[in-house]
């Protein structure tokens, strides 16, 4: 007998027969006056920050002005002719996509099938996300129903800077991944 | 050695015992906080219960259809009946592709299994890359707790630890500055490994894909460099729908930090470009404890830790005295179900204030399950020979009124005569750190009786 199938029996052998049906996950839930507001404030409360882009500017000017002293730029158009995400090594400031945005927790979620390597979003030093502005939703409720996994792909929700608090308790940004995390809404 | 035995040594230090309490409570007020900021809080809480209760009810069909749809999405399913299965998998996948070198990001799964020291038996460099996790690898110690494995350390001992093995500055015991250390430390171990080892916190049925949460993003960062990433899920991970990620998500973070999402929440259904991704499903006991009916709520688990946070035991022994991989309430009930004997004093490592199955996002009757356990215990004669004594007498004066009372007149006329030595004696285990309470003249059923005539 294979393994999967002795679990398998394992578990049909010990497993209760009555079966509740499976409950309904879009429950009433907390909904936000001002979407935007929220989604700043939460973000702001885990280390990252958000900015709306004025109307007469273009974001290439806004990181012209915000990002100057930075070296090495790569966005995640740019990533189709690097051949190992290991060459992402020194990214100081990674351009990057974001489908919508979730108020309540400050994160964004990234799925880009055009980016070559999800590296990127955790190698570089700092992100920029780019959101449109009219994609915030209030809760993870509305978010899921975004999200489609009927294909292959990765995908990531990422809510600030990375961070930890494994030495006494005390909260340090930037453990592994980014250090600095702005999202822009354009 | 049982629980109290080792708890001894811990609180044998007050300064630190009460250090480490007031650093758990501080979490405990955090998720606190976040919890009651959403009006849906119970309500989420019950979803949550119910989906997993439905889901293990039926796990044999959606683990079936979580290989299906995995397989379909191209990635690899492997099957491991125990902790020595799963450990040969791992090994032969590293062997096969040849890697020397691998990082880890936390899962209790690999820790329960023992596989560091099987592999590194095996020649293969195996780093932990949670930064707590690194901590106490170098130290060669175990994780504390389940989602701050270092808990228990001060900085200064970090500092310590970082000095030997990383070489900072002598005596600099900054937060800040070691994490930029481990930091650099840890790149280095990302972008030279040969491959990655994640845990997996949600395996989701309908689209045959994993999701893995952390903070520092090592799990992100590790398994995005190297060609092979292998996942280890208990069986128990399972959840049948993509939008089941949207009750628990919101639960997991804000009950274990307080925070109102893990930094990263990955969701794996592909492996990188020219890689592969292979997930190992684990049984290790865990099918033993779905026929328990008592018991078999504990499977519901999502390890945020919020028990072992809220429970006035742990954050006074600290997770060491467990004696089990994982402490705390719910370390408690699975080291039961899994050997009584081994861990028989573990139920009795709780106080039965039920402050843990309160704040359990998936509503598991923690404190129900140990004080079963217990009886357990007793009818399988494993209670130690003084305590069982004590029961029987307390038991046989209790089933005799009289006697009750008359004992109970003569405690309170001969006990405050007494001298201290005698009242404090060794036997009197309870009055080591503690006062005896001012005897009152009139026992209750006295002022009772006086107060209805
Ligand atoms: S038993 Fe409940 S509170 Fe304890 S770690 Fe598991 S999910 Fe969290």
């Amino acid at each position: 007998m294979s393994s999967k199938e002795a679990i398998l029996n394992r578990i049909k052998k010990n497993r209760p027969s009555s079966t509740i049906d499976l409950p309904n996950t879009d429950i009433l839930h907390t909904k936000y006056r001002d979407k935007d507001k929220k989604f700043a404030m939460t973000l702001k409360s885990v280390g990252g920050k958000a900015i709306w882009l004025e109307d007469n500017k273009s974001v290439d000017e806004f990181i012209a002005e915000n990002y100057r002293d930075l070296d090495i730029i790569v966005s995640t158009y740019s990533t189709h002719n690097i051949d190992t995400p290991h060459l992402l090594e020194n990214v100081d400031l990674a351009v990057i996509k974001g489908e919508f945005a979730v108020a309540e927790n400050g994160a964004v979620w990234i799925k880009n099938p055009k980016n070559r390597h999800r590296a990127l979003y955790f190698l570089a030093t700092r992100l920029l996300i780019i959101v449109d502005k009219n994609s915030i939703c209030d809760t993870m409720h509305e978010a899921y129903k975004l999200i489609d996994f009927s294909r292959a792909g990765y995908g990531v929700f990422i809510s600030g800077p990375s961070k930890t608090a494994d030495i006494e308790q005390a909260l340090v940004i930037g453990a592994h991944g980014a250090i600095e995390v702005c999202v822009l809404f354009v | 050695m049982g629980h109290s035995e080792k708890a001894s040594k811990f609180v044998a230090n007050s300064e630190r015992m009460h250090w480490h309490d007031k650093a758990l409570w501080f979490v405990r007020e955090k998720r606190d906080l976040a919890a009651h900021q959403l009006d849906e809080w119970e309500e989420l809480r019950r979803v949550a219960s119910e989906i997993k209760s439905h889901t293990m009810d039926r796990l044999d069909y959606y683990l079936e259809e979580f290989e299906k749809n995995a397989k379909q999405k191209g990635l690899h399913i492997h099957w491991a009946r125990d902790a020595r299965e799963h450990n040969e998998i791992v090994l032969n996948l590293l062997l096969a592709h040849g890697a020397k070198r691998v990082v880890k990001s936390k899962s209790m799964l690999t820790e329960e299994c023992h596989l560091n020291p099987f592999l590194e038996k095996n020649n293969i460099e195996i780093v932990d890359t949670d930064l707590g996790e690194r901590i106490v690898q170098l130290r060669r110690e175990a994780p504390s707790h389940i989602v701050l494995p270092a808990i228990h350390l001060k900085k200064e001992e970090v500092g310590k630890t970082f000095e030997e093995f990383l070489n900072t500055q002598k005596d600099n015991c900054d937060p800040t500055y070691l994490t930029r250390e481990a930091r650099k430390h840890l790149r280095e171990k990302f972008l030279t490994a040969d491959a990655s080892i994640t845990g997996v916190n949600f395996a989701i049925a309908q689209t045959g894909g994993v999701v893995v949460c952390t903070n520092e993003g090592n799990a992100d960062i590790g398994t995005s460099l190297p060609k092979l990433h292998i996942a280890s899920m208990g069986i128990e991970k399972i959840i049948p729908r993509l939008e089941d990620l949207s009750i628990f998500t919101r639960l997991l973070a804000r009950s274990a930090t307080g925070q109102p999402i893990t930094t990263y929440t990955s969701h794996f259904h592909a492996p990188i470009e020219g890689g592969e991704l292979h997930i190992i499903i684990v049984d290790n006991g865990r099918s033993d404890i779905l026929s328990n009916s008592d018991f078999k709520e504990s499977l519901h688990c999502i390890r945020c830790g919020a028990c072992l946070n809220t429970c006035p035991v742990y954050r006074r022994s600290g997770g060491y005295s467990y004696g089990y991989i994982i402490p705390g309430p719910i370390g408690s009930t699975l080291g039961a179900s899994r050997d009584l004997q081994a861990n028989k004093t573990l139920p009795f490592a709780c106080t039965l204030c039920a402050s843990c199955s309160n704040v359990c996002p998936s509503k598991i009757g923690l404190h129900n399950q140990l004080y079963k356990h217990r009886q357990n215990v007793v009818k399988a004669g494993l209670l130690g020979a003084k305590k069982r004594a004590i029961l029987k007498v307390t038991a046989w004066v209790m089933k005799h009124p009289l006697l009750f009372d008359f004992m109970g007149l003569v405690v309170r006329k001969i006990v405050p005569i007494l001298p201290r030595s005698i009242v404090y004696s060794k036997a009197n285990v309870w009055g080591r750190n503690r006062e005896l309470p001012k005897f009152p003249k009139k026992s209750f059923k006295e002022l009772y009786k006086e107060r209805i005539k």
